[in-house]
């Protein structure tokens, strides 16, 4: 038997790659992001990480192993993706155990409850932050303030707190606002992993260049706000912060790169991703300037989730020789 | 430089055996030939158990409209007429021949001078090349002489030869193309001619300047062909898609190329027909790629239809150790053989030798719905979706999803991240919507 | 005030129910009660073995059909068909009862691999690829499509030979697994008295000599059951021999002079003991090489015990599904 030929159908080579390349790929992609995160919220910022990610690999193993009783599959990187984008969601001055809670809520509920990776309609890391928004919204929307001469702070949960850009736009404090060199490196009131653009921005360069994800959902989502709040900048500029600003504030940027274009949880065509990030931005656009919340990033993309079994059924990819 | 618009992926190239000349191998002691190397119908044997034959001699006669004549590579006597395991996997009928000296039919020219006046006319050259029994040599193996009679109502504009090689590891065409250029120009023009068209172009992917070089040289003389250096890219061989790169049209779903004006020919066929036509050489002998990263003399062999594999194998420097699988064609679009006596027929354009560590898949996870296989599918379809509907048998869904579309190049077998069978399953799922189609025709 | 709102949304209700009443009206689709009244006496499996999509299409087609010929419902038989010819007003065609048969003996002693099939589990692409991991590129694949298509749970493979194995209380006859075999080995035999029958246990159409090269249990087309056969029920064509059971009386007597154990009786009592009981057969054995005869009768018989007791537990849902 050893010397018998193997036969199957062709293909008989593969391009090597793999679901835990792609995931340890955006793992690397949002490594910026973290280190501007410790650089501004020391260690509350690797406190919060570090609970995720272990919260979230702890979960999907014990889950896989003791409930869906098959073999665990934490090594191909979605799970710490999802603890890391979870804990990139959260203020750094966040208690342990409301993290264990958000990190049970987006695999428990996100993920494993439609059968693991793959299967899930939602952002696993949106639906713990969302859950933990709606449980929790004192201790989510209290941000730590930030120094940008004080480099890793070791304040935790006793930390100074203050607002954020958007929180100062929806209460309508327009002149309050950071520069835009600070909004741009990252030296804002945010959650841990949102608030440098640059630091987004090099991810992203990242990805496009390992050909993790296309250009599509992201630039359809920022394109769409910069439209939108352009357009509102423009009737009433007293009113309505400059899109720049709306840019670069809050999650907008770390959604549309990095939780917008979730593999599983967006469509599948390229016509069908510009749709998706046109509804994202506009989704967006339309909570932070008319909404009670300040930021609408996660909503907006947990609502097109939904919508992108739609999208995939009904936007087909362009067939050859037309239709 | 221009390529096909949708979808293509870019596998590692491999050309192993690229620039070695093409080395002649002599005939062995038995060949098995079977009747059916190509497309269509298989073609009825003329000759029977006992007789004796000559190099070119015609074994067996065309069994239907597609199909082919199939001619005798040796000389000696006929064994016997009996089923052997071929390319397909499956025993199929096939003549035996015990090889007696190398006597050939006294019509083949067997001279090497250039013949390059052609004064015979469109008919004259179809019904030639019909005789000869041409097939298509890139591997579809489908007979020439049908694909050079348009239906009534379509005109042809151009003849596109199809030298892009895309396939990895393969350099049966590119070695040809270097060592009879000249023939294959002359080829072109007759195919012009049976087909009534003035210009032609031959598509080269640049990952073979010197070929190029040595055509577009050889080019000069001959109004009317063209040569069309082409980008890189997997499936650029394709039909639908040499002819979306060279003349950027788009072929039609369910539509034949002759929609585009175009009727595209491998560069192995067009030299099979200067054979045919110029020199009265039947079809009987091919240039086949030994390749494999394990094999120690990659080579590009002219071969006698019906020699089994093991003698190019042996001839390549041996079977090595650990070969796992032995693949007839290319990596992306061959066949697994079950064993090295297959013998060798028209559409074998290499023998590739995989080692046991290359040969294995690894299991497939859930689909995360990447949509890798949607960027690169050639076709513009939506594979996960496609493997989705076979595997649930949803017919009208995979039809209305284009199934039937799929030119089952494996680009999205090869991309995928979770390593799903996709190809597998959409190949099974395009015959059944086929074989629906067709049943609703009727 | 509330006078008005009361006004109001009693229009309302009354213009609403004006147009459900229009567009019930309208849109409504009349159906032939009958229909409801076949579909009622309908097992509910829709299992599709009568060829229609599931019992309601089956329902409406016996109702538009003039004559109940050729329709039969494979999982209720004959006592449904009659229930449906009373409401119809129409003959039922006499169905004898039959049962799913698999023509392969080739088990993995009898039948050495040769190849290794490195591909997708199914005998749909291993069969497109080719003839499969054995030299009898006629036999039993063994990745169980028909597993798979079976709505019962009636074929199984058995892990000890490779080949399926049919359960005899649960197969209903729907021909979902003979249509699933793309080797064309399953066939819908007739059940016979005592489930009694006697089958070619092989359809391996090439030459003996290879035929029995690749497989040691192969029918070889040596003709001798035919020349045997009292009632010429039996034919050679293709190398294979083929017994069709419309004339089978069972005798026997092809069995005891097969040289290879191809042709197979089945729950026929052991030939030297009296006692009639069904002989347990214990670990299917392959058939000797050698033209041993005396017993082949259990060489495949799929029948452990076991599977029978096992049955009544699958048992109560048919029951249920026939009243």
């Amino acid at each position: 038997m050893e010397n018998s030929l193997y036969i199957s159908p062709s293909p008989h080579i593969h391009g090597g790659d793999s679901i835990s390349k792609n995931m340890y790929g955006v793992l690397i992609a949002l490594v910026p992001a973290f280190l501007v995160s410790l650089y501004f919220f020391g260690l509350g910022a690797l406190i919060v990480t570090a609970t995720s990610v272990v919260a979230c690999v702890l979960f999907e193993y014990l889950i896989q192993k003791f409930l869906m009783k098959k073999e665990p599959t934490i090594c191909d990187g979605s799970a710490a993706l999802t603890g890391v984008l979870l804990a990139f969601n959260l203020p750094s001055n966040l208690p342990i155990w409301i993290i264990l809670i958000g990190a049970l809520a987006a695999i428990g509920i996100g993920k494993m409850s439609f059968g693991g990776l793959g299967n899930n309609i939602f952002n696993p890391a949106l639906v713990g932050r969302v859950f933990l928004l709606i449980s929790f919204p004192a201790q989510m929307t209290t941000w730590p303030l930030v120094d940008a001469l004080n480099a890793f702070p070791m304040t935790y949960t006793d930390a100074e707190t203050g607002a954020t850009v958007l929180s100062l736009m929806n209460e309508g404090a327009l002149t309050q606002l950071p520069s835009y060199t600070d909004m741009f490196l990252g030296c804002k009131g945010g959650s841990l992993g949102e608030v440098s653009a640059i630091a987004l921005l090099l991810g992203f360069a990242f990805m496009l260049w390992k050909k993790i994800i296309t250009w599509h959902i992201p630039v359809a989502v920022i394109v769409t706000v910069f439209v939108f709040t352009g357009i509102m900048h423009l009737v009433n500029p007293a009113q309505y912060a400059s899109p720049l600003i709306h840019i670069l504030s809050g999650g907008l940027l770390l959604g549309a790169i990095f939780m917008a274009t979730d593999y599983v949880t967006s469509p599948m065509t390229k016509n069908g991703m510009l749709i998706y990030g046109v509804g994202i931005g506009l989704l967006t656009s339309i909570i932070r300037l008319f909404g009670s919340y300040p930021e609408g990033m996660s909503f907006a993309i947990l609502i097109m989730n939904a919508l992108t079994p739609l999208i995939n059924t009904y936007v087909k990819p362009n067939h050859f020789g037309g239709k | 430089m221009r390529t096909f618009r949708i979808g293509g992926i870019h596998p590692p190239e491999n050309k192993l055996s690229a620039g070695k000349k093409i080395t002649a191998l002599a005939a062995p002691k038995q060949v098995i030939i079977p009747l059916s190397q190509h497309i269509g119908a298989p073609a009825q044997a003329v000759v029977k158990k006992g007789d004796m034959v000559k190099v070119g001699t015609l074994l067996a006669k065309v069994g239907g409209f597609v199909s082919a004549n199939i001619h005798s590579s040796v000389s000696g006597k006929v064994n016997k007429i009996d089923n052997a395991i071929d390319a397909s996997g499956y025993r199929r009928p096939a003549v035996f021949i015990d090889v007696e000296g190398d006597e050939w039919e006294e019509t083949i020219d067997r001279s090497e001078t250039l013949v390059k006046e052609c004064n015979l006319s469109a008919k004259e050259i179809i019904d030639k090349i019909a005789a000869a029994g041409v097939v298509g040599m890139g591997g579809a193996t489908f007979p020439t002489q049908v694909k050079l009679m348009p239906p009534p109502g379509s005109k042809a504009e151009i003849v596109i030869v199809n030298a892009v090689e895309c396939e990895p590891y393969l350099t049966a065409d590119h070695s040809l193309m270097l060592a009879k250029g000249e023939q294959i120009l002359v080829g072109v023009t007759i195919l012009m001619k049976a087909v009534g068209v003035n210009r032609a172009v031959i598509g080269i992917e640049n990952n073979k300047p010197d070929a190029i070089a040595h055509m577009q040289k050889l080019a000069a003389q001959y109004p009317g062909v063209e040569i069309m250096p082409l980008k890189v890219k997997y499936p650029q061989g394709g039909e639908k898609q040499l002819i979306d790169a060279v003349i950027g049209k788009q072929v039609k779903s369910g539509a034949l190329p002759i929609s585009a004006g175009a009727i595209v020919q491998n560069v192995g066929t067009v030299y099979a027909v200067y054979e045919a036509v110029q020199k009265n050489k039947p079809l009987f002998e091919r240039v086949v790629t030994v390749t494999g990263k394990a094999v120690k003399e990659p080579s590009n062999f002219l071969v006698r239809m019906g020699t089994p594999i093991s003698v190019l194998i042996e001839a390549a420097g041996g079977m090595p150790e650990n070969t796992g699988k032995i693949i007839g064609g290319g990596p992306m679009m061959g066949k697994a053989l079950i064993s090295a006596e297959v013998p060798v027929c028209k559409g074998s354009s290499g023998i590739l030798l995989m080692t046991k560590e290359e040969s294995v898949r690894k299991p497939m996870h859930d689909c995360i719905r990447c949509a890798k296989c949607v960027s690169a599918c050639p076709m513009g379809l939506n594979p996960a979706f496609l493997m989705k509907a076979t595997v649930y048998q949803n017919w009208e869904m995979a039809e209305k999803e284009n199934i039937q579309d799929c030119i089952e190049c494996g680009s999205c077998s090869y991309t995928c991240p979770a390593y799903r069978p996709l190809l597998d399953n959409i190949r099974v799922g395009k015959a059944k919507v086929m074989g629906i189609i067709r049943a609703r025709k009727k | 005030m509330i006078i008005i709102a009361i006004i109001t949304l009693g229009i309302i209700g009354a213009a609403g129910a004006a147009l459900l009443y229009v567009t019930s009206k309208k849109f409504e689709v009349v159906e032939d009660p009958r229909i409801a009244q076949v579909q009622s006496v309908l097992p509910g499996a829709n299992c599709g073995g009568c060829g229609y999509p599931g019992c309601s299409g089956f329902a409406s087609a016996c109702v538009k059909a003039t004559s109940l010929d050729g329709m039969l419902c494979p999982v209720g038989g004959a006592p449904v068909m009659a229930k449906v010819a009373s409401i119809l007003g129409m003959e039922a065609e006499a169905a004898e009862p039959k049962i799913a048969v698999v023509r392969c003996n080739g088990t993995c002693q009898a039948r050495p691999r040769t190849n290794v099939y490195d591909g997708t589990k199914s005998c749909a692409i291993a069969s497109t690829l080719y003839g499969g991991e054995t030299g009898c590129s006629f036999g039993c694949l063994g990745y169980g499509d028909c597993v798979k298509a079976c709505s019962f749970d009636a074929i199984h493979i058995n892990p000890q030979t490779g080949l399926p194995e049919v359960d005899e209380d649960r197969c209903t006859s729907c021909g979902a697994c003979v249509k699933a075999c793309p080797k064309n080995i399953i066939e819908l035999r007739k059940k016979g008295p005592k489930s009694r029958r006697i089958f070619v246990s092989c359809v391996n159409k090439d030459k003996g000599a290879v035929a029995r090269k690749a497989c040691s249990n192969a029918c070889i087309g040596c003709g001798k059951c035919a020349k045997e056969c009292p009632f010429g029920a039996i034919t050679v064509e293709n190398n294979v021999a083929y017994i069709d059971f419309t004339k089978c009386r069972m005798c026997r007597k092809c069995v005891a002079v097969c040289p290879t154990g191809a042709i197979h009786e089945l729950n026929f009592p052991p030939r030297k003991e009296a006692p009639a009981a069904p002989k347990p057969a214990a670990a299917p054995k392959p058939t000797p090489v050698a033209p041993e005869t005396s017993k082949p009768a259990t060489a495949v018989t799929p029948k452990p015990e076991a599977t029978t007791q096992a049955a009544p537990a699958a048992e109560p849902e048919n029951k249920k599904a026939n009243e």
